[in-house]
């Protein structure tokens, strides 16, 4: 049911994800100022930008599975922000690195993409104790959906708070990030952050039809055991 | 709905008269916080970005017990059954426990912050009333709107007592920027630039989101 187009998925992912690799270490320039440390770059961002659209699509599953009732909603909306916290370790160790190489310290709190990361990633953290601290399986699902549009919600907010709070005291020209990159960056930027999103939607594919498969052996199992019951 | 929300919000206040359980023990916790802050950082009276930082995150740590403790009564009196069973909108539910925490929030408030006054900030409390009304409005509506999600999310989990305070945290940390923001400029000695009104309309779009998404998913919360 889920592993409909799981193989060429897969396949899309390997190649451009290559084809990044590839880009980031012949193709790409070296930065000016930071030199090669700089294409940790394109591992980061585009690691961050996927991980923050898996909280978002998160949210929208949920709504989608408090809107119809359907349980499946919620089993992608789990798995979602499941890839997307495991992405989201990623991305803090990544700027960790890049944080310790450019600036020499391994965690700056004036960075105010990064901080905002660290809270909404703490704040996901809690996804795990809840739902799994909730028994009945349809009113699990109904809690997880609810936090999961809530912390949706909060995730721009949140941004928009810390970024207000750093402006205020630290004034910026141009962002870190943005989009003042020279063509062969760019282009390299965005097959990676393509490869990124292609190993994010293959990964939780699979995940999703591991999950399905393991929810129906159980059920295979459990009337194995009912019949085996009756027929002694 | 207003009928209803009224006489759960008058029966909250009740039970909170009568066994003064809640709003003594958060009083009591920010006090102690003070003091575990004067210890902490050694010193004697605090200004400015401290000042703000300090009080702030002692209010938000009481509103913590307050909110774990906000569906108590229900539970362990096994009111909730009644509670739903009932042909109320669950909005009214929602709106009750907000405003019933809002008030517990502003009683502790009105206990802590002249005495934190009192204790530990150097500059004195008097001169900027209107502008810490403001700030302390807004901030509690935020507190008490997540606050009641909070604890509807947590009432049905088996480890609420973990959930609580993890869960409502870092859902707060707009709040704790705005409000220690706006109060900052409040608490320092000589008067410095104030950027009030761009931390009130933060807290004002954070209290307008998280009223607006509480009200719209209570319903899914304490079904059945």
């Amino acid at each position: 049911m889920y592993s409909k187009g799981l193989a060429p998925l897969a396949a899309a992912a390997v190649v451009t994800l290559t084809a990044a690799l590839a880009l980031v270490f012949f193709y790409a320039p070296l930065d000016a100022d930071q030199g090669f440390v700089q294409k940790i770059f394109y591992v980061h961002v585009p690691m961050a930008i996927v991980s923050l659209c898996g909280f978002v699509a998160g949210g929208v599953f949920a709504i989608r599975h408090l809107r119809s009732g359907d349980a499946s909603w919620d089993l992608r909306s789990y798995v979602a922000i499941h890839l997307a916290i495991i992405f989201g370790v990623g991305v803090l160790a990544t700027g960790s690195i890049w944080a310790r190489a450019s600036w020499g310290h391994w965690w700056v709190w004036d960075e105010p993409v990064l901080v905002s990361f660290l809270v909404v990633f703490l704040l996901y953290c809690v996804y795990y104790p809840l739902r799994f601290s909730i028994e009945d399986p349809e009113r699990q699902a109904r809690y997880s959906s609810v936090f999961a549009i809530a912390a949706g919600a909060f995730v721009p907010l949140n941004f928009v708070a810390v970024r207000m709070a750093q402006a205020y005291t630290h004034p910026r020209v141009l962002s870190q990030t943005g989009g003042d990159l020279p063509g062969e960056m760019r282009l390299t930027f965005l097959v990676a952050l393509l490869g990124m999103a292609l190993l994010f939607a293959t990964l939780w594919k699979l995940e999703l039809t591991a999950k399905h498969a393991a929810m129906q052996l159980k059920r295979l199992k459990r009337r194995l055991a009912e019949r085996e019951a009756v027929a002694a | 709905m207003i009928a209803a929300a009224r006489a759960i919000l008058r029966k909250d206040l009740l039970i909170e008269l009568r066994t003064k359980e809640s709003v003594p023990a958060m009083t009591l916790f920010a006090l102690t916080v003070y003091v575990l802050f004067h210890f902490g950082l050694d010193r004697d009276s605090l200004d400015g970005e401290l000042a703000a930082g300090v009080l702030w995150v002692t209010l938000l740590l009481a509103a913590v017990i307050g909110v774990s403790r906000l569906f108590a009564a229900e539970r362990e009196q096994g009111g909730i059954e009644g509670l739903l069973l009932a042909p109320v909108d669950r909005t009214a539910l929602f709106v009750a426990k907000a405003v019933g925490l809002f008030a517990m929030l502003v009683v502790v408030e009105v206990v802590a912050v002249p005495t934190f006054g009192l204790l530990l900030l150097g500059p004195g409390l008097g001169g900027a009333l209107p502008e810490l009304l403001a700030v302390f409005l807004l901030g509690n509506l935020g507190i008490a709107a997540v606050g009641a999600l909070v604890a509807a999310l947590a009432a049905e989990t088996r480890a609420r007592e973990l959930i609580v305070p993890i869960l409502l945290l870092p859902l707060l940390v707009p709040v704790l920027i705005s409000c220690a923001q706006a109060t900052e400029p409040l608490f320092r000695q000589e008067q410095g630039p104030e950027d009030l009104a761009r931390w009130l309309g933060l807290l004002s779009l954070y209290d307008v989101v998280f009223v607006l998404l509480s009200v719209a998913v209570f319903d899914y919360l304490l079904e059945d």
